[in-house]
């Protein structure tokens, strides 16, 4: 087991440092010179030469790499080029809105994918079964954009019960700022349901063909005891894995979505840094979003020890 | 020849009898056709022309005369999702053949020869699948600039670790059957055997994973395109009509309806191929559905 977990955690600081590489990598074959583009068209090479200078952009390539990755384990991320504040504050400001999107969508997700898979399991190649797989079958197909504007035609502009876009602040309360979350969060859920609920479907039903539910039932427990306590915990494993890669889909989805509803999140600010070339702000955004998918993956791979015990005993 | 050719031969009848009882792969196969159809008869005709901007007739409600009704410069919905499907499917098709043609030998190579070859190519998928695949495209089109062509690229290499996985899995499971010791014993080197006995086995997986890769690729080149990074107008695409209706949701709702339902069409009837196929060829899934 520990031998296990420690092989994950290898990998997962490797494939850090690798994107770390690749992201640095990238950035310096972008076109465009910062200083340039921080001072206008109008200025002299040799102001810009002094910028570069100073921000450092003339030092070694080794030494760039080596300072910038020190910053981000130290959270000093260095300066925005364009907003000209340092760039954690812009992260910890537009995380405010973005992790509570995610979250709230995950939720979403969560709690309409799974009953709908135990509910289509349990009914299988039955009316109820057919239907709602064919309701997640067009769910998959539905662009969260699309969606987005649908439901922003619907709730906004026809029944008025929410703001067509735009966020408030969380210093406006809490309510208001919920409320503007709620279409850009069911517009991000429900595609990532309608998967969620398929994989969930089909891990049930496989879980539900072996000897070990025959017995559960067999000694009399009841079918809704057998299928919460015994089949869907068995299911969990490629529910997690599906949740686990969704959240990769989830930060990148934002990207789209807060661009619908016009939110200061941080796909939103990631967007906006790569057409401006604020290239401090690009890295040190795509690092984090990078980071939570491995970190992500590495919780979902110790959520499976906890899951299922075989896994912690084995070696 | 060999064996495998044997089995597929002499079950194909049957297959296909078994395809035409598939509800999902019927509706599918129909569906992915139309919209195949719709594309090819762009190029020949279409109900108005999409270049040409008629500003009287602008944000008209669907009529008679206009079936999607209009958009902001008066250009017919209709004409523009006929035209605007050849780059959904081209970006899409083109972007699934990289992701073939670049994956399916690698996850071959590394099924074939294992040990330290293996490892790396998975750690390396593992690192592609680290980046979100839509911001990695937002910033691959954004450094070489939009465009249909780049959108393409973005897409396409986001297709190779997924297309790598499915084929080492599927070699992997192909390798330790009894016709591979077969043609081992026979003398052939392992580069012979995968191109000769393991592509051909898992051939069908490739072509299930490569509808949902093509489903896949229509809804990126969508989200790109509603960015602005995928293609320029005036050339139509879906994520672009999308883009343009968003600000006119109220006046002209139906600017955002259907280029938005061809996307829905498009992306389920190729998922519904995809089932269908997996369906019809692996008895496993059919028990369980």
């Amino acid at each position: 087991m520990t031998a296990y977990l420690l092989k994950r955690l290898a990998i997962a600081i490797a494939t850090l440092v690798l994107a770390s590489m690749v992201v640095f990598a990238v950035l310096e074959i972008l076109p465009g010179d910062p200083a340039r583009l921080m001072l206008g068209m109008n200025a002299s090479a040799d102001q810009v030469e002094l910028l570069r200078n100073q921000m450092g952009l003339n030092a070694p390539l080794a030494w760039r790499y080596l300072h910038w990755t020190g910053g981000l384990l130290s959270l000093d991320f260095g300066r925005s080029y364009t907003y000209s504040v340092p760039v954690i504050d812009l992260v910890r400001e537009r995380l405010a809105v973005s992790l509570p999107l995610a979250l709230i969508a995950l939720a979403l997700s969560t709690l309409i994918a799974i009953p709908v898979g135990l509910f289509s399991a349990s009914r299988r190649g039955r009316a109820g079964d057919t239907i709602s797989m064919g309701a997640a079958q067009l769910g998959v197909a539905v662009p969260n954009f699309w969606f987005a504007l649908m439901l922003i035609y619907v709730f906004a502009v026809w029944l008025r019960l929410v703001p067509a876009g735009g966020f408030p602040g969380w210093s406006a309360g809490v309510w208001p700022a919920l409320k503007s979350l709620l279409l850009p969060a069911l517009a991000l859920a429900l595609p990532q349901a309608a998967i969620l609920a398929r994989v969930t479907r089909s891990a049930l039903i496989e879980v539900l063909n072996e000897d070990y539910i025959r017995t559960a039932r067999a000694k009399g427990l009841p079918y809704r005891a057998v299928l919460w306590r015994h089949a869907l915990r068995n299911a969990m494993i490629p529910v997690l894995t599906i949740l686990g890669l969704q959240f990769a889909f989830l930060l990148a989805g934002t990207i789209i979505i807060e661009n619908v509803f016009y939110l200061p999140g941080l796909g939103r600010l990631v967007f906006q840094a790569i057409t401006q070339r604020d290239l401090i702000v690009v890295e040190s955004v795509v690092m984090l979003l990078v980071a939570a998918v491995i970190a992500v993956n590495l919780l979902v791979d110790l959520s499976y020890a906890v899951v299922d015990p075989r896994l912690r005993s084995r070696q | 020849m060999t064996l495998h050719i044997d089995i597929s031969e002499e079950t194909f009848g049957s297959i296909l009898s078994k395809a035409f009882g598939n509800t999902a792969f019927v509706a599918g196969f129909v569906i992915t056709l139309l919209i195949l159809a719709m594309a090819v008869v762009s190029y020949a005709w279409t109900p108005y022309d999409v270049t040409k901007l008629v500003i009287s007739d602008k944000t008209q409600a669907p009529s008679l005369a206009h079936w999607f009704g209009t958009d902001h410069f008066g250009r017919d919905i209709l004409s523009m999702v006929m035209v605007g499907a050849r780059n959904s499917i081209a970006v899409a098709l083109v972007a699934v053949g990289i992701g073939m043609g670049v994956g399916v030998p690698l996850g071959a190579f590394a099924a074939a020869r294992g040990g330290l070859v293996d490892e790396a190519l998975m750690r390396l998928n593992d690192l592609v699948f680290a980046f979100p695949a839509l911001l990695s495209a937002i910033m691959i089109t954004a450094i070489f600039g939009p465009g249909a062509v780049n959108a393409i690229i973005a897409i396409g290499i986001f297709n190779i670790p997924v297309f790598a996985r499915v084929a080492r899995a599927g070699a992997l499971a192909i390798w330790p059957r009894e016709f591979i010791l077969a043609a081992r014993a026979a003398g052939k080197s392992s580069t012979q055997i995968t191109i000769e006995h393991v592509l051909p086995n898992i051939a069908t997986l490739l072509l299930v994973q490569g509808t949902i890769q093509f489903a896949l690729g229509i809804l990126a080149e969508a989200g790109l395109s509603y960015l602005g990074l995928g293609a320029q107008p005036p050339m139509p695409s879906w994520g672009r009509m999308l883009f343009d209706a968003q600000t006119r949701m109220v006046v002209a709702p139906w600017m955002a309806i259907f280029p938005g339902m061809a996307i829905v069409v498009a992306v389920l009837g190729l998922n519904l191929l995809g089932d269908g196929i997996a369906d019809i060829l692996d008895p496993k899934s059919r028990r369980q559905r």
